[in-house]
């Protein structure tokens, strides 16, 4: 298989995340040209006047543009987190969603939401995706030497009961309209993005989605299995605990400004992977730039195919990601 | 080669009162093993004697619960994990995996103990010198998954090789493989010693072990049954002994290496 040059496949990517961005902003009930976005953006960071009326500008700037780019950085930090969640557990099958995370941290934002619990919701998250994580390791009975399978079916029992649990929540507390914004977090929903869930959203991609790109190199040694990655001098368990936690930290921050997404963080790792091979310090900053795209037209679809009504944007996700999956494991099966 | 007299500094791998524990049972008991630079050490024994075990205590791996393990008298636990890495390269047992990297990058892994994380590993020298002296120099831009077992095996060796150790320790670096591989894997082995490396080998054939290993270490049930140079200790009555089997060593008619031929089975 012909394999991509990992520079121009990155500098291409770049170029098409700011066109993703740019035409995702353009696109919705009020038409707004892409000049228009730009001109809104100068005038905002004060380097232009601004030629948009204020209704026209308050959809640009208060509405699509920070919806876009909480996209963005949730699907980045979705793929990021799946990577690693693949490479430290030595399985092809792990994400964010399969481990519990996900619903751990839906199941903490629920909390905040409805039953009034005073935390700061991404702090909550977080909560509920280290405990989520905590509970499926420690279930799977692998501190230490992490076995695959039985992490996952671990995975599996904690996100289960923690979906049963946050919907058990809704059930008592949600009355009438609130019903379709507990969905939206079932579901996953870019809905209510607004620049703090950009702040958020940003802020976890900087204090752990860059930090663990940076330091990818590490995964590789994993891909041998836990004795080869110490005999080359790799601290195993301080290792997968920090990345572990970085990758809560991450799945978190994200659930809590956008709700559970899936399939993001499961597959676009493994497409990168086939376009570009495994080694991490290429593959991580490549998934998160497809991540990044790839959420920002799911959920432009989510919001624009049948309008005025929205589609949970994890609809989507699943809708595209579920076959293209079901493409690569064929394929893979053709490879081996 | 002389046995070494006691209190000498020999370089080499000195391990001395090993002992391992799997909870409050020993697996490894008051185990010595010297394994000098420049020769090959097979560790033979029955399964479960425990060789797995022992192997990650030697390579630096897995801290025992007792005793000490020198490497050219130096202590390999008192060192930093990357400078432990930088003496001692271990070739784990099986290590399945298709992971999409090419053989390049596998071997280059062998960079880190050196690089840290951010070398450009395919590209150094000695990752080159590994896949030659491997035999794979033409494998470098394959995919690994696409190898075969005996092509694998020898790109882990590699990926070894390129740590640039001085101390190899390999679990079971024949098993599964065809004979030609075997052979290819054990002459990589016997180079490697030819340049000073001393190579430490877990090897469940005996006859392997006989034919091509300076010394051997006799693994039975966590405890050393015997050591030394490979003909004088793999004598007929340690085999049966340890075994169960009668054997009969002969010699090899152009190498004069022992080879052993086991009993017919009871009629």
């Amino acid at each position: 298989m012909t394999r991509v040059a990992p520079a121009v496949a990155g500098a291409a990517l770049v170029v098409a995340l700011l066109l993703s961005l740019t035409f995702a902003i353009t696109i919705g009930p009020a038409e707004i040209r892409v000049d228009e976005v730009w001109a809104s953006v100068l005038s905002h960071l004060g380097l232009a006047e601004n030629p948009l009326t204020a209704l026209r500008d308050g959809i640009a700037w208060e509405l699509r543009l920070p919806r876009v780019l909480t996209a963005a950085a949730v699907g980045a930090g979705l793929a990021i987190a799946g990577a690693v969640m693949q490479a430290i557990t030595r399985n092809p099958l792990a994400d964010p969603y399969l481990l519990g995370l996900s619903s751990g941290a839906s199941l903490g934002a629920v909390a905040v939401l409805l039953l009034g619990v005073a935390v700061a919701l991404p702090i909550a998250a977080f909560a509920g995706a280290m405990a989520a994580l905590v509970i499926t390791l420690a279930l799977a009975g692998s501190f230490g030497a992490i076995t695959p399978t039985r992490t996952v079916l671990a995975g599996l029992a904690v996100s289960a009961l923690a979906s049963a649990i946050a919907s058990l929540v809704i059930f008592w507390t949600a009355t009438g309209d609130s019903y379709r914004e507990i969905l939206g977090w079932l579901l996953g929903s870019l809905a209510g993005a607004r620049w703090p869930a950009v702040a958020i959203a940003f802020a976890a991609i900087l204090i752990a989605g860059i930090p663990i790109a940076i330091g990818g190199r590490v995964l590789d040694a994993f891909a041998f299995g836990d004795t080869t990655a110490a005999s080359l001098g790799v601290n195993v368990t301080t290792t997968r605990w920090v990345l572990l936690v970085a990758t809560a930290l991450l799945t978190g921050a994200m659930v809590s400004v956008s709700g559970s997404i899936g399939f993001v963080g499961l597959v676009l790792p493994h497409a990168v992977r086939l376009v570009v091979g495994a080694r991490h310090r290429v593959l991580l900053p490549l998934s998160a730039l497809v991540g990044a795209i790839f959420l920002v037209w799911a959920d432009t679809l989510a919001r624009t195919v049948f309008d005025p009504r929205e589609l949970p944007v994890g609809i989507v996700t699943a809708i595209i990601g579920a076959p293209v999956f079901a493409v690569l494991l064929a394929r893979r099966r053709g490879l081996a | 080669m002389s046995e070494r007299s006691p209190g000498s500094s020999v370089a080499g791998l000195d391990a001395t009162r090993v002992r391992v524990l799997a909870g409050d049972r020993a697996l490894i008991d008051g185990v010595e093993v010297h394994a000098p630079a420049g020769s090959v050490t097979a560790l033979v024994g029955p399964n479960g004697a425990g060789k797995s075990t022992l192997l990650r205590a030697l390579a630096g791996i897995h801290r025992p619960a007792e005793g000490v393990v020198l490497f050219d008298d130096v202590d390999l636990f008192a060192l930093s994990r990357r400078d432990r890495a930088r003496r001692s390269a271990f070739v784990e047992q099986d290590t399945a995996t298709d992971t999409a990297m090419t053989v390049a990058s596998v071997v280059g892994l062998g960079r880190m103990p050196h690089q840290g994380l951010f070398g450009d590993a395919e590209s150094d020298a000695p990752v080159a010198d590994a896949l030659a002296t491997a035999g794979i120099a033409e494998l470098a831009g394959r995919q690994f998954g696409t190898l075969s077992g005996g092509e694998r095996q020898r790109v882990v060796l590699a990926r070894a090789l390129a740590q640039q150790p001085r101390l190899l320790v390999l679990d079971e670096p024949t098993n599964h493989l065809d004979v030609a591989a075997q052979l290819a894997v054990l002459r990589v082995l016997r180079t490697l010693a030819a340049r000073g490396v001393a190579v430490v080998a877990a090897l469940h054939d005996l006859t392997l072990a006989a034919a091509h290993a300076d010394r051997v270490v006799v693994l039975r049930d966590g405890r050393v049954v015997a050591a030394g140079q490979t003909e004088p200790t793999l004598t007929p009555e340690l085999i049966e002994r340890v075994y169960g089997v009668r054997a009969t060593v002969l010699r090899h008619p152009a190498s004069g290496r022992p080879v052993l031929a086991f009993d017919p089975l009871d009629e």
